[in-house]
């Protein structure tokens, strides 16, 4: 099938302002957006730029805005699209080029919420057991995959770039209620600012829009009442 | 200042310290649920109760002089006023960037919504509908 793909593109050596660049082709209605971008860029363009890894979405690296929404390009098909394909860089950071956005911001919020594992207890001579029940409150949020797909959609996100963000928010969920873990008050204290937590309004953006379908509103709803619990 | 997003543990407990985020989340719960009866409860004295054609100020001063409508509005009144100026404040403090645009913004806001409910407060507990109802009576018809 012919497809129309538009692309916001942005080259911060010849280009003043993004502009969209137009592209016409032939592709099978069962190839991925990826496989067409990369078509343009191996057959067309090759200087157009965006970041693309494992391509089965997992590494979260090809986070785009494909018609209006923060998708995957490895994980939506040219059928469920259509004709017309636009695609920009995610946002609310800053475009480096094409659709290759800094996301150092996004990943300095992921660092400071402490995401990793803190236990100053002795290592016990077998294992640090957990049940199945523990495990699975917070089965959901080890699921990201850092593709920014959820704090590029939040409006607040948008306006307030200061706002800490969906992504980070849930990872610090993944600790927080993990039972082995004794770093959550540290964790509660990063997230009780008017930057963290707070400014999240519910718009529920980010949860439309994880490719991991992590219901990510309800992960942050259940860090404020965490926080509300344990300061009560 | 605007302050920079928090990298260390440090700098997020520096702006941790003052904040009153968390009451107001849970006001805004509570005070939602408790708008939801009050505002129902009102409509079903002023609407339902009575024909809207017939509210006219008899029946205002006449309700207004009861105790407990004073009390009830109050609540009424507070709620809907803070609960309202919450929710605007979320949207000055997400959509004015500018730290000097943001003070302005909320000290308007906040002027106004004090304006308010400060003259709603004095038209419920200072104003004397009895005998400003009495002195209407006394006019002649058709004024």
């Amino acid at each position: 099938m012919k497809v129309n793909v538009k692309i916001k593109r942005f080259n911060p050596e010849a280009d003043k302002r993004p502009y969209w660049a137009e592209y016409s082709l032939e592709v099978r209605e069962t190839d991925r957006v990826l496989d067409v971008i990369n078509q343009i860029k191996w057959e067309m363009d090759g200087s157009l730029s965006y970041r693309r890894s494992c391509a089965h979405g997992i590494c979260g690296s090809d986070a785009m805005l494909i018609n209006g929404v923060n998708r995957l390009a490895c994980k939506i098909l040219v059928r469920d699209l259509g004709e017309v394909i636009n695609i920009e860089p995610i946002r609310g950071l800053p475009v480096l080029k094409d659709l290759i956005v800094d996301m150092e911001p996004f990943f300095d919020s992921y660092k400071a919420v402490l995401p990793f594992f803190i236990n100053e207890d002795p290592e016990p001579p077998t294992e640090r057991y957990q049940s199945a029940e523990d495990r699975e409150i917070f089965d959901a949020s080890t699921k990201c995959i850092l593709c920014a797909c959820c704090t590029t959609s939040c409006p607040v996100f948008w306006t307030n770039g200061r706002y800490i963000g969906p992504a980070a928010i849930v990872n610090a969920h993944r600790f927080i209620f993990d039972s082995r873990d004794q770093g959550a008050d540290e964790r509660l204290q990063i997230l009780n600012q008017s930057n963290g937590l707070w400014r999240c309004r519910t718009a529920y953006n980010c949860t439309e829009a994880c490719p991991r379908d992590i219901p990510i509103t309800k992960a942050i709803e259940e860090v404020k009442r965490e926080l509300l619990w344990r300061r009560a | 200042m605007a302050v920079a997003r928090p990298k260390t543990l440090r700098q997020a407990k520096a702006s941790y310290a003052t904040n009153s985020e968390l009451a107001w989340w849970i006001f805004m719960r509570v005070s939602g649920l408790a708008l939801i009866f009050l505002i129902f409860g009102h409509i079903f004295m002023n609407n339902i109760q009575i024909n809207v054609s017939n509210v006219d100020y008899a029946y205002v001063a006449t309700r207004f002089s009861k105790g407990w409508v004073k009390v009830y509005d109050s609540f009424l009144l507070g709620f809907a006023m803070l609960h309202g100026a919450n929710g605007l404040r979320y949207n000055v403090e997400d959509y004015f960037k500018n730290p000097q645009r943001r003070f302005w913004a909320k000290l308007i806001l906040f002027s106004v919504v004090a304006i308010v409910f400060v003259l709603g407060v004095m038209t419920l507990w200072a104003f004397s509908f009895e005998e400003m109802g009495d002195a209407i009576d006394a006019l002649p018809h058709g004024n």
